[in-house]
């Protein structure tokens, strides 16, 4: 008899949990989505800000760079997000997506630069790589050693072989999976950066774009390249456990873990905060966030957010968010998106 | 004859020989993986803190003495805090050299002093001894997680800053203590300040809402599919279907969940009530399962001598049958429900892998649940949150431990009623 009562007890009390459904009328935090590697620093501030402001601290939600716009530009209201991070530009696409679901103002604010870095055990020799020894040595499809314009699949075993200069030793890289937006830059930056110094391959790019996209982009599967998975901190682990293995991370990573490993400069530029900073070292990227116009006097907080984000403490040369790897945008940047995000200009596309 | 028995022996002797060790290699791996979680994160559960006399100058915080919480909430406890470091290191003038000291205190240091003034506003304008955190870089150097002889280049902390450290060591003014913020405090970007609080509310929300929909929901499933339901198409095909649910990948229940509860119901995002829902969309089918089981295992005699004296037919099966199945239900909640404490993918599709530091009060409320956590903490660049990780492994394994128990313990009792 016990049983039952408690059964009925406790189908009642649960009934009344799926009964007692608020409706979604008010937020009283700001909802943010995005990019994961942004997430780190959009954390920070998020913090922050909820510490020294009597508003509610904010969600953040690390969804990717993609599946950040998608649930952004889903539509305007409580029920979706008030801002995305995006470790790249918001595409031609997404953009129109988000005009479609009447999503029309989107204020686009650039937060600064991050760096990825090639790195490898300490105890290994340091590298000195070009970014023509990069494509050579991880690219699907090469040009023929031999010479002309014919492409083979990538024959190559030791860095020797890409370049004499380089060690005796193994291709071994541990990067990011395809689904990474860091793996993204790095086949955009550093792989189309080799490519193109093949001039035929270059010229290639106005004749037949998406082969040569394909051609530049495309990583070798053979095993040379390692998919690593998402998570940096395991590649740091795996290079301490393989001196020869190279890594490819966020700089962040690197400027955390000195002691374990060091970053290989790339044309000869060390990966250091200074040299990101002032655009020597090639593989770099921007990072942003974009906001919905829309959203900025509905929820609360939107606007003081939006204003520790972009104030000289936070993204600033001596900022904390530079203290956590953000590399900061030059002074004359820094006050363009800042008068951007005071108009509160929208994105035109 | 007898060469063969040796045979039979030498057989049956090989056999345990396998079984022992198997079970042997199980056991092995079982401790490598205890030995190596509470290897790296016994240490996070201390942590080291700073003792600060602290002038609260009242020129500083409260200039026109109002007293007023607000003024005193958005007041500069940042400056109180470099006054009172200033004061133990006087020597210290240059600009970059003072930044440097300040690191040694943590983010949130003038956050705890804002908090105790709050409380206390009559310590305005004296001297207070204060523990406050430790910035985690001090902290991984006093747990050895930073070395002191690698080149000052490769590690957070500079010699300046490492020759202020000793010095407050031996002042006795750092000191490592119980980590009592790893359980209060919510998620944090600093790992000396991040605490599994809101993790663990979260997941013991999530998971009530979990009980309380599968347990009486499958229950019921279960008696109604086993003891009253006709035997025909429509119900083989149920069969089939519960069955097949049981397998489903559990990243499917949360896009389920995602297109369902949140875009058709509205229900908020990131909520428990949602993760609830979705987990208990999982657990259901396991619990039916085990259920139907465990009522097929009763004797049927049971039933029928309840019926021949005369109960009904739910009389038999409340009074009789389902008590004496109770025991087998609990064992298919239980598995289910620790299925559902250690999942994470559904809960990235309905918004719970998110940095969330408010701690949720309610099933409303934005959360996030322990396995995301640790999910979350093994990705971040900061050295400190290794440690915090293998500690927050170590509570979520405490608590399955907990849980199991419980459960045995209900289990041994139910069945002594019987």
């Amino acid at each position: 008899m016990k049983i039952i009562k408690l059964l009925v007890l406790v189908l009642t009390v649960s009934s009344f949990a799926i009964g007692a459904v608020p409706a979604q009328a008010a937020r009283d935090h700001i909802s943010i989505v995005g990019s994961s590697t942004v997430y780190p620093f959009a954390t920070v501030v998020v913090e922050r800000f909820g510490k020294t402001t009597s508003f509610k601290t904010p969600k953040v939600e690390s969804t990717g760079s993609g599946g950040g716009f998608k649930l952004f530009c889903a539509g305007v209201g409580v029920g979706h997000p008030d801002i995305t991070n995006a470790s790249r530009r918001i595409k031609k696409s997404e953009y129109e997506k988000c005009q479609k679901n009447g999503v029309r103002e989107i204020v686009e604010v650039k937060i600064g630069y991050d760096g990825i870095a090639i790195a490898n055990s300490k105890k290994a020799a340091k590298f000195s790589l070009e970014l023509r020894d990069l494509f050579l040595a991880l690219a699907k499809n090469v040009p023929d050693p031999k010479g002309g314009e014919q492409l083979i699949e990538n024959p190559y075993k030791t860095w020797k072989e890409v370049n004499p200069k380089l060690p005796n030793q193994k291709i071994e890289v541990l990067g990011p999976p395809p689904t990474s937006g860091t793996r993204d830059a790095f086949a955009e930056l550093a792989l189309e950066g080799g490519c193109k110094t093949f001039k035929w391959i270059a010229a290639m790019k106005k004749k037949d774009k998406k082969a040569y996209k394909r051609l530049c982009h495309t990583i070798r599967e053979d095993g040379a390249y390692i998919e690593a998975g998402e998570n940096d901190n395991l590649i740091v682990q795996k290079l301490q456990a393989n001196s020869n293995a190279l890594g490819v991370f966020g700089f962040s990573f690197l400027d955390q873990n000195l002691d374990k490993v060091q970053g290989s400069s790339i044309k000869g530029v060390k990966p250091r905060f200074e040299s990101i900073a002032d655009g020597s070292y090639p593989i770099s990227r921007p990072l942003y966030f974009y906001v919905k116009k829309a959203h900025i006097n509905v929820i609360p907080g939107m606007k003081e957010y939006l204003s520790e984000f972009t104030s000289e403490k936070a993204w600033g040369d001596e900022g904390y968010l530079a203290d956590r790897g953000l590399i900061p945008m030059p002074k004359m940047e820094r006050r363009k998106f800042l008068s951007d995000v005071k108009g509160l200009k929208a994105l035109k596309m | 004859m007898n060469k063969q028995l040796k045979k039979r022996y030498a057989a049956d002797l090989r056999f345990r020989i396998y079984g022992m060790s198997a079970v042997a290699m199980s056991l092995l791996f079982l401790l490598l993986l205890f030995v190596s979680i509470i290897g790296k994160g016994y240490t996070a559960f201390q942590q080291t803190a700073l003792l600060l006399d602290v002038y609260i100058d009242s020129e500083t915080i409260d200039p026109e003495g109002t007293r007023d919480r607000a003024v005193l909430s958005s007041a500069d406890f940042g400056a109180v805090i470099k006054q009172a470091m200033q004061k133990i290191f006087p020597e210290v003038s240059d600009r970059r050299d003072k930044r440097a000291l300040y690191r040694l205190v943590s983010s949130g240091a003038e956050f705890k002093l804002r908090d105790q003034v709050l409380a206390h506003p009559e310590q305005i304008g004296k001297t207070l001894p204060i523990w406050v955190p430790a910035d985690g870089d001090v902290d991984m150097l006093m747990k050895g997680s930073i070395a002191r002889d690698a080149s000052e280049t490769d590690r957070p902390l500079k010699d300046k800053q490492i020759a202020w450290i000793d010095h407050l060591i031996s002042e006795g003014r750092l000191k490592k203590q119980w980590n009592t913020t790893f359980f209060s405090a919510g998620d944090s970007r600093d790992p000396e300040l991040a605490g599994i609080g809101g993790a663990l509310a979260g997941s013991l929300l999530t998971l009530f809402v979990t009980l309380l929909l599968s347990f009486p929901i499958g229950v019921a499933a279960a008696v109604y599919l086993e003891r009253f339901a006709p035997r025909n198409r429509w119900t083989d095909l149920i069969e089939v279907n519960i069955n097949n649910l049981a397998a489903v990948p559990s990243i499917v229940f949360g896009l389920l969940g995602l297109a369902v509860f949140i875009n058709l119901f509205g229900l908020p995002r990131s909520a428990p009530i949602v993760g609830g829902l979705v987990l208990s969309l999982m657990t259901l089918p396991t619990i039916i399962i085990a259920g139907r089981a465990s009522l097929k295992s009763v004797p049927p005699s049971i039933y029928e001598a309840a019926l021949a004296i005369g109960a009904s037919q739910m009389q038999a099966v409340m009074h009789h049958v389902l008590p004496m199945a109770m025991p087998g239900i609990m064992t298919g909640t239980i598995i289910g429900m620790a299925r559902a404490l250690g999942e994470t993918a559904p809960l990235l599709m309905i918004g719970m892998v998110a940095f969330i530091v408010d701690i949720p009060g309610g099933i409303f409320d934005s959360s996030t649940v322990l396995p995301v956590q640790i999910f979350l903490w093994a990705d971040s660049p900061e050295r400190g949150f290794m440690e915090r990780t293998a500690a927050a492994i170590m509570v979520l394994l405490l608590f399955l431990i907990v849980m199991n128990a419980t459960a045995v313990i209900l289990r041994k009792r139910f069945e002594g009623h019987r």
